[in-house]
């Protein structure tokens, strides 16, 4: 039995629903598809949207010859931006690192130049989408070509400008340095003591550019009848949308409702304020009527914002005994063509976890980000986070290497231990809780880590052509987004916390409104079972009402593991305070002093009697308000907002080994362990599915998935043909499991999970890749490891060894007879 | 995604598709399951104007034995042709390839003759049937005519096909008792092959004594690696036996260069998929 189960049923006797791995309430109708995603929602007179693009990454539009596509059939009107320049308005970015922050302003349809392959130039609206499309291919558009920023280290030289006006491609230079912040030591000085007598690693490793590829593509529908300007769209964030429409394009925030009904997935990819949202405001306020966009999966690979892209120069100093004694990272940090809703804060996001568990003496953190002239970035699941967990888990494993010490050796002698928290990181941040020893000791018993390592023996030993890697990854990550004072200390422009309200109906169910705004996490399963057990009513009471900005005013949506974190803790503040309102009338109708009365399972006693009555029973007295106690306002319906005090710091060992055919490059996965600490769970059942989710995702950029462009700009990888993503027949069964460290910052003691796999799975994986080659040479393999690139990798080492072959290859059996064929072969 | 208008054509018979076709030349476009032709359309690379389905001919369907040969219809499906006993008896290879193929719902609307008529030098089936030395029967407004898959596969995309004929069956000679294998190299499953081996063994005494080799993904189309063959008969069946006659599969090739790897690393593969796939068809 878990902590989890023990504390839940402490708390609500045998009927505790936190623990419970329940079905989510939700599944049915989001599997079946018998919901409302956007694109069916058909209103009357509602006209449907088709973009026309730019092929070009880099050009000037001379001229837009939109006649055409005007007499077409059916179609109501072609916009360029000089024909919505009063009502398109401009996107936000919400957080400028730096004051002298770089940023071009963002229309959403592009004026004068098209700064990326896939910008919208101009919209056609027309009565059916198969109008709409045709048309649009009747647009003629005149562009000169430019020279287009692509490469990001030569866009970061400045030698082609991505937007000249600017005159640099250089965004943002954002510094954290622990000696400045009085944190920590001096970098500098550790590495030159390490240079003198220690160890010194110098690695320059890179993440890929990766597309969130969600399963919903996106889609838009604006209604601009009457009063108000109603907008559906497959969104993370209605709030922030809402927020942002007012913002910029002059409406009052009163006249704008968001909703995002059912949203099908997001991963980061929707959290967002759109070009395709904003043209549809844009094309319904001009011409009177409902219009819908919907983007095909081409225009959402191209054209919805993208992830990862950096590369990461990192120089890690240690004793001799391997003791980390400092950490500098510098960063390049491709933003694409503009700096969009969160683009620039992204590798901010990752600056405060390169130090990870370990107590590291000295850390300097340094990043640039950069114009390109490609599709921007933004957040993408763990946002920073991954890419930090990457840089120091492969880091830790070339440490071990260098040491001659098992890899999980290496990070021990370096992690905080479980008495040192709560512990205040080379950052400066508190991390609450935590046990690396119990999660590792855990993972590596289910892994069998020592009969894998054996085995990886005896196929070096052998040479056999298919050689084993074992790969670790010991993460924690920041996440449950986030304490206001810390965003507005890195001059994020909102705040982190969150709104929640509920509501007792007179018939005995319960409603509650939550701001965060799901996309498939399963959140009215998981607040259902909170306010079930905080309420004493039946889960099936419990309706969770989300994502419409009329019904649920107040919140800051969906994205960094905060829904439960945040969005459950005001939830239980909320629910709280409806048992403190429902006190006072109990005790009213009960002739009991309120302080005599006890709340146990939905129900008030007095103590030491056998009488009392439920909440359910006081909802009722209170909605019919005949006897109410002098002064009290008949409603129990309670609110409450909650800034949280600290971030969340999940934390887990995950252990990978994969199999290497040596000779095609091939790898298989043959085990994958995840022990992860989540702190308290509130459905076992959804974190193992996020668990899952989270691995495959993060698996994916290890092993598959690669954004392309080519040498003009063009995105190679534009369908699912190119870029690949993995179904379930490509991944193996995960062996998943949990230890338990309650978290101490709130009162759930739960820690975010939506991101935990993703950040940690992507160092696993490409340790053990490394790890099943290492002893032929090979000491990285850039993402996606593609098989191309693990065979080559290997014939580099080998030809490095040269002239010393065959004879002194001692990994492979040169007396086998064949062996030397197909080495020549491969040579 | 939306394809440009088009007209729709369903003829019942051969002739009534013949006709369609007579009539509007090279601006129709056949369309048999669908699986290459609809993704196409939709994203506007290629604007028929007229589609002619063929998929209400029920003549074009199943799998028969005539003599020493296997006649598949060219409408049948993948599922229809990876569960057929006849296909697994007498074409095991034609048979393994389409297991490995696409998804189940691709193998129900996929049809071979529509595949082989798509000519797409990663389709799994072309190198199978090629390498079987099959003839491919092809109807057009002077009645049907045979053409040996060596001839009628002439490059990328491109076929023996004219504007006005269609494919209507697949004659297979029977290779019954030999082994087949294909040997398809992915990365995920649901991808086309980087590089695939398609190979077919009748074993002698404990060595090969005959052997058909094809390759998939190697050049602009389907690809028979003859200097295989030729080099395998006496050969053991195993990987040492093997390996240098599979090394002679590079020979001839030209294949492709893309995200998954370049023609030098493709060219490398096949040496090894070839070993791999003789020893796995001998039995191995």
């Amino acid at each position: 039995m878990t902590v989890t189960e023990e504390r839940g049923a402490a708390a609500a006797g045998e009927k505790a629903e936190i623990g419970r791995a329940r079905r989510r309430k939700e599944d049915q109708r989001l599997i079946t598809g018998r919901t409302r995603w956007t694109d069916n929602l058909v209103l009357p007179g509602m006209l449907h949207l088709a973009m026309v693009r730019s092929p070009f990454a880099h050009a000037r539009i001379a001229s837009i010859d939109t006649d055409a596509a005007r007499s077409a059939p059916n179609v109501v009107g072609v916009f360029t931006a000089a024909d919505l320049a009063e009502l398109q308005g401009v996107l936000i970015n919400a957080w400028p690192i730096t004051p002298d922050q770089k940023a071009p302003t963002h229309t959403p349809i592009a004026t004068e130049r098209a700064t990326f392959a896939g910008e919208v130039v101009a919209v056609v609206a027309a009565r059916s989408a198969a109008a709409a499309r045709d048309a649009a291919e009747l647009v003629d558009v005149d562009y000169e070509e430019l020279p287009a920023a692509l490469d990001l280290k030569e866009a970061a030289a400045d030698t082609v400008l991505a937007h000249p006006d600017l005159g640099t491609n250089k965004s943002a230079y954002w510094v954290f340095d622990s000696a400045q912040a009085g944190t920590g030591g001096d970098v500098e000085e550790a590495i030159a003591a390490a240079r003198a007598d220690g160890i010194v690693i110098e690695r320059e490793y890179r993440q890929q550019r990766l597309i969130p590829a969600f399963m919903e593509p996106r889609s838009v529908l604006c209604d601009p009848t009457g009063e108000q300007l109603t907008l559906w769209t497959s969104t993370q964030v209605p709030h922030i949308v809402r927020f942002a429409l007012a913002a910029t394009t002059g409406m009052p925030e009163s006249k704008i409702r968001v909703v995002a009904p059912d949203v099908g997935g997001g991963f980061g990819g929707k959290l967002q304020t759109t070009p395709e949202e904003w043209i549809t405001v844009a094309v319904a306020r001009h011409l009177g009527r409902p219009a819908k966009y919907t983007e095909t999966r081409s225009e959402s690979l191209v054209a919805g914002h993208h992830g990862r892209d950096q590369w990461q120069t990192l120089t890690l100093a240690a004793t001799k005994d391997g003791r980390v004694t400092g950490l500098k990272v510098e960063l390049l940090a491709d933003l694409g063509s503009h700096v969009s809703l969160v683009g620039g804060g992204v590798p901010v996001l990752g600056a405060f976890m390169f130090n990870a568990i370990y107590k590291f003496p000295a850390y300097h953190f340094a990043v640039q980000t950069v114009l390109t002239n490609k599709t921007w970035t933004d957040a993408y699941r763990g946002a920073g986070r991954p890419e930090a967990t990457f840089a120091i888990e492969r880091l830790m494993d070339e440490l071990a290497t260098e040491l001659g010490v098992d890899p999980l050796e290496v990070r021990e002698r370096n992690w905080i231990t479980h008495e040192e928290f709560p512990f205040t990181s080379v950052c400066g941040l508190e991390y609450d809780s935590g046990n690396y020893e119990a999660a590792t000791a855990k993972a590596r018993e289910m892994f069998g880590y020592d009969e894998l390592r054996a085995e990886q023996a005896r196929r070096r030993e052998a040479g056999d052509p298919v050689q084993l890697g074992i790969g670790v990854s010991t993460f924690t990550e920041m996440c449950g987004l986030a304490p206001s004072r810390v965003l507005g200390s890195l001059d994020y422009g909102a705040g982190g916390w969150e709104h929640a309200s509920v509501r007792m109906l007179p018939t005995g169910t319960v409603e509650v409104v939550v701001g965060v705004s799901p996309h498939g996490q399963g959140h009215e399963t998981a607040f259902s079972q909170i306010v079930a057990d905080r309420l004493g009513v039946p889960f099936e009471a419990v309706e969770i009402l989300h994502g419409d900005t009329q019904v649920s005013p107040r919140g800051l949506d969906t994205y960094g593991s905060r829904s439960l974190v945040v969005g459950g803790e005001a939830v239980v503040k909320a629910a709280d305070k409806v048992v403190e309102k429902a006190r006072v009338v109990a005790a009213h109708l009960l002739e009991a002093s309120a302080d005599d009365l006890e709340f146990r399972d939905g129900r008030f006693t007095v103590r030491g009697t056998d009488q009392g009555m439920a909440l359910t029973e006081v909802a009722s007295a209170v909605f019919a308000a005949h006897d109410m106690p002098e002064g009290v306002e008949p409603s129990l319906d309670s609110d409450a907002t909650y800034d949280p005090e600290n971030f969340s710091f999940p934390h887990g060992t995950h252990l990978c080994a994969m199999e290497v055919d040596t000779e095609t490059g091939a790898v298989k996965m043959r085990k994958y362990v995840a022990c992860d600490d989540v702190g308290n769970i509130i459905n076992p059942l959804i974190v193992e599915g996020q668990v899952h989710g989270g691995l495959v995702q993060g698996i994916a950029q290890a092993l598959w998935e690669e954004a392309v462009h080519d040498d003009a700009g063009t995105l190679v990888s534009g369908s699912f043909v190119d870029y690949l993503l993995p179904t379930a027949a490509d991944t193996i069964s995960f062996d998943v499991d949990h230890t338990t460290s309650p978290a101490t910052s709130n009162s759930l003691g739960t820690k975010g999970v939506g991101e935990a796999g993703t950040i940690a799975s992507t160092p696993a994986v490409v340790n053990a890749v490394v790890d099943a080659v290492r002893h032929l040479g090979v000491n990285d393999v850039r993402m996606p490891c593609t098989p191309e690139r693990v065979w080559r990798a290997i014939q580099d080492a080998r030809a490095a060894q040269e002239p010393t072959e065959p004879a002194a290859m001692p990994h492979f059996d040169a007396d086998e007879p064949g062996r030397s064929s197909t080495e020549g072969a491969g040579a | 995604m939306i394809p440009a208008p088009f007209d729709y054509l369903a003829p019942t018979t051969v002739e009534e598709a013949l006709a369609a076709l007579a009539e509007h030349g090279d601006d129709a476009k056949v369309v048999a399951g669908g699986q290459s032709l609809l993704p196409v359309l939709r994203m506007r690379l290629n604007t028929p104007e007229v589609v002619v389905d063929l998929g209400r001919i029920d003549s074009l369907r199943g799998i028969r034995e005539e003599g020493d040969h296997l006649v598949v219809g060219a409408m049948t499906t993948h599922h229809e042709v990876r569960t057929s006993d006849l296909v697994r008896t007498h074409a095991a290879v034609l048979a393994h390839a389409t297991d490995q193929l696409a998804d189940s719902q691709i193998r129900h609307r996929g049809t071979l003759g529509g595949a082989l008529a798509h000519a797409d030098p990663a389709g799994d089936q072309g190198a199978c049937v090629l390498s079987l030395g099959a003839e491919l029967e092809v109807t057009g407004p002077g009645g049907a005519r045979t053409v040996p898959a060596d001839q009628f596969f002439l490059g990328l995309f491109e076929t023996a096909l004219g504007d006005d004929e269609i494919l209507t069956a697949v004659r297979i000679p029977k290779h019954t008792g030999w082994g087949g294998h294909y040997e398809k190299f992915v990365r995920v499953v649901h991808q086309w092959p980087i590089v695939a081996v398609a190979a077919s063994v009748r074993l002698e005494g404990g060595t090969i004594a005959e052997a058909r080799v094809g390759l998939t993904n190697m050049g602009p189309t389907y690809l028979r690696a003859r200097g295989v063959e030729e080099a395998l008969v006496g050969a053991t069946p195993t990987l040492d036996g093997v390996r240098e006659a599979a090394e002679r599969a590079t020979e001839g090739t030209d294949p492709p260069s893309d995200l998954n790897g370049d023609a030098d690393y493709r060219r490398h593969l096949a040496g090894v998929l070839t070993a791999r796939a003789v020893v796995a068809a001998a039995g191995g």
